[in-house]
């Protein structure tokens, strides 16, 4: 995360003009809405808030944290049944059970989210007997703020926008519209200076101005998905990417392939044995200035790349190497999309080779990847 | 400083952490950044602060083709050049084919006003940037008429953003920025409330049961949003259609009723029927 220094002093500016109260809530508030200005960046700044935060949260506590007795004996005889009062009695009355649970309080040191030591002991357990509040210390600071204010960051709530994270449903969205930028390129009027000529000559010298729209310099784009086999787990994300981008471009032709490209793609899954398109008709109908866009695990045997004959579903006079070097000296301007996690990428030897044969032009299919892609393509 | 603070009004819910952002925006005068979902009331928060405070509105729609220049004024030389053909004493001042445009007029405003920049993503990527220097120092000079236009009052702009574009970094740096999260069932029952008050408790439970499960089927190209929600409720209660037809065993063998006006898209209704076949068919299995 970077927030610059113009940033930086907003938010003191506003701090000082006090908008912001004085709760830790509203800080984070104010200081999200100041310092971070994209949402795939709030789930990072919910991180870094709650780290930052943890220790000065105790602090408060020690300033704050005094459970008023009185309030919670209340509470409790609200809640508790005679049976569960005799009970308590038993075990020392309310007061020696407020000294246990000061202790316990104690204790804690950690955030409460996962406090399991407050919960589960239902039936025995002083406190379980409560069985009101899981989260036990919060019994005794309902009332302030701030403890709400760690559950909004605690919460995570924009985990899915982060662009670092796979493509899914909820991203592809936000993934569709990079492509869409990608797609669309410079819409405006122009003056048609030939015809503005022209007819203001025929209308004897009075000026006649003619416009034209800007011709669109529409990108065009192969899109090649790799389907079945191991990317089976990717396909749905594929096929969302697919049918996404098809309603988005309008010189976009797809093909689909299985592992690696040969010497043939298809175009209809249902058909890809009867109806094969040679890769050679490709490169000879499409001309340099499409762009290639690979989509595909690249995960396999590497002999399915190297070897004559590698391919798993047919013979293959020549290697996929040679086929993907055709296509890239065809299409200068390519790219593959991996939806395996990046991390993973060096220990697939099948990745490395493909990401040696693309000159390295291999991106993860996650927004920052398109995005990078996308980049790399202009 | 102003005296007022944005608390929501009578029509709009604001969530905690919009109020803040809004508030920041209008004390430290600011523009405000508003993202999120479509019909999530993007759009419709300009509107409501400037009813909550009581000040002017403005409206800049843009469109793909929008210039930034366009928001300040209009050079209009072409009409200049016919007039001068025709010989209008028009043409000896230049003044006159000055056409305002809408940041000049908001600048021009007596009290402070609400300035509304609407999806300015679908504008050209250097838009926001033309634009930078006019919102940081809320003045502009008028090339043809050497003038300059200040602001006698800092606007309060709320731009909204469909995230189409990425914006330029120089102008994130000057916006405050808030995006709006499609609001959870306690906050979806408040802005039911605003719109429809005394609303049946039964059909609000059951309508929105309906709704949530609608926005959880996975695959739906266009997820329902909040003002689609208030379409169908207004529909619902049109057509006086009981709350028991919308229950949750019943909507799992049909459609909603009226779904039209929750999904938008032939392929959603159809993914949909699809889905309640399935579970037809498994249901009678059983």
């Amino acid at each position: 995360m970077k927030p610059s220094i113009t940033e930086l002093l907003t938010l003191l500016e506003a701090l000082k003009s006090g908008v912001a109260g004085h709760s830790v809530e509203d800080f984070y508030y104010l200081s999200r809405a100041a310092l971070v200005k994209d949402e795939t960046q709030f789930d990072r700044f919910d991180k870094i808030f709650a780290a930052h935060f943890e220790g000065i949260e105790d602090a408060f506590r020690s300033l704050v944290g005094e459970v008023p007795d009185d309030w919670l004996q209340k509470q409790a005889e609200l809640m508790l049944s005679e049976e569960e009062r005799a009970q308590i009695e038993a075990m020392g009355g309310f007061d020696k059970l407020m000294e246990a649970l000061r202790e316990r309080l104690e204790d804690q040191q950690e955030r409460h989210e996962g406090g399991n030591k407050w919960i589960g002991t239902a039936g025995t357990s002083p406190f379980g007997a409560h069985g009101y509040n899981p989260e036990g210390v919060r019994i005794g600071q309902q009332g302030s703020r701030h403890r709400r204010a760690v559950k909004v960051w605690d919460k995570r709530e924009y985990r899915n926008l982060d662009d670092k994270i796979e493509l899914g449903t909820r991203n592809i969205k936000i993934a569709l519209r990079k492509l869409r930028k990608f797609a669309r390129e410079g819409a405006a009027d122009q003056l048609d200076l030939d015809d503005t000529i022209d007819k203001t000559a025929r209308n004897a010298g009075l000026l006649d101005i003619r416009m034209v729209p800007e011709r669109h310099n529409a990108v065009k784009v192969l899109l090649c998905l790799d389907i079945g086999g191991s990317m089976d787990d990717h396909v749905r994300i594929c096929e969302e990417m697919f049918s996404a981008a098809r309603t988005e471009f309008k010189h976009l032709e797809y093909f689909y392939f299985h592992n690696f490209v040969y010497e043939s793609m298809w175009k209809d899954n249902r058909r890809r044995h009867a109806e094969r398109i040679p890769t050679s008709e490709i490169t000879h109908k499409y001309g340099s200035d499409y762009k290639l866009v690979f989509v595909g695990d690249a995960t396999m045997s590497p002999y399915e790349i190297v070897y004559a004959g590698g391919s798993v579903e047919h013979w293959n006079e020549e290697p996929g190497a040679v086929w993907i070097k055709r296509l890239l000296d065809t299409y200068p301007k390519a790219i593959w999309l991996n939806p395996e996690p990046e991390q993973r990428w060096g220990y697939t030897p099948s990745i490395k080779l493909t990401r040696e044969l693309m000159d390295d032009r291999m991106y993860p299919l996650t927004i920052r990847g398109l995005d990078d892609g996308i980049k790399r393509l202009h | 400083m102003t005296d007022k603070k944005f608390k929501g009004t009578n029509s709009y819910i604001a969530t905690d952490d919009l109020k803040m952002a809004v508030n920041a925006a209008v004390t430290l005068e600011r523009p405000i950044l508003i993202k999120g979902e479509p019909g999530t009331g993007k759009t419709q928060l300009a509107f409501e602060i400037a009813a909550a405070l009581g000040r002017p509105m403005y409206e800049w729609h843009i469109k793909s083709t929008t210039k930034a220049q366009q928001g300040l004024y209009d050079y209009d030389a072409v009409a200049r050049l016919r007039d001068s053909q025709l010989g209008d004493d028009r043409v000896h001042d230049i003044a006159n084919y000055i056409v305002r445009g809408k940041i000049w007029e908001a600048f021009e405003s007596d009290v402070q006003p609400v300035l509304l920049i609407d999806e300015i993503d679908k504008a050209d990527i250097e838009f926001p940037n033309d634009l930078l220097q006019e919102l940081d120092r809320m003045e502009f000079y008028v090339y043809e008429t050497k003038q300059l236009v200040k602001a006698s009052h800092r606007p309060i702009i709320v731009i909204t953003s469909n995230n189409e574009k990425e914006l330029p970094d120089a102008f994130l740096r000057r916006c405050f920025f808030h995006y709006i999260k499609f609001p959870d069932q306690k906050t979806m029952e408040q802005i039911i409330d605003v719109h429809y008050p005394g609303l049946k408790k039964s059909l609000l439970k059951e309508a929105l049961e309906a709704f949530y499960k609608v926005r959880d089927v996975p695959g739906l190209k266009k997820k329902p949003s909040t003002s689609e929600l208030l379409d169908w409720i207004k529909l619902l209660l049109a057509e006086d259609i009981p709350p028991e037809a919308l229950r949750a065993e019943d909507n799992r063998k049909a459609i909603p009723p009226l779904h039209g006006a929750l999904l938008k898209n032939e392929q959603d209704v159809h993914l949909f029927e699809q889905l309640v076949f399935l579970d037809r068919r498994n249901t009678s299995r059983q």
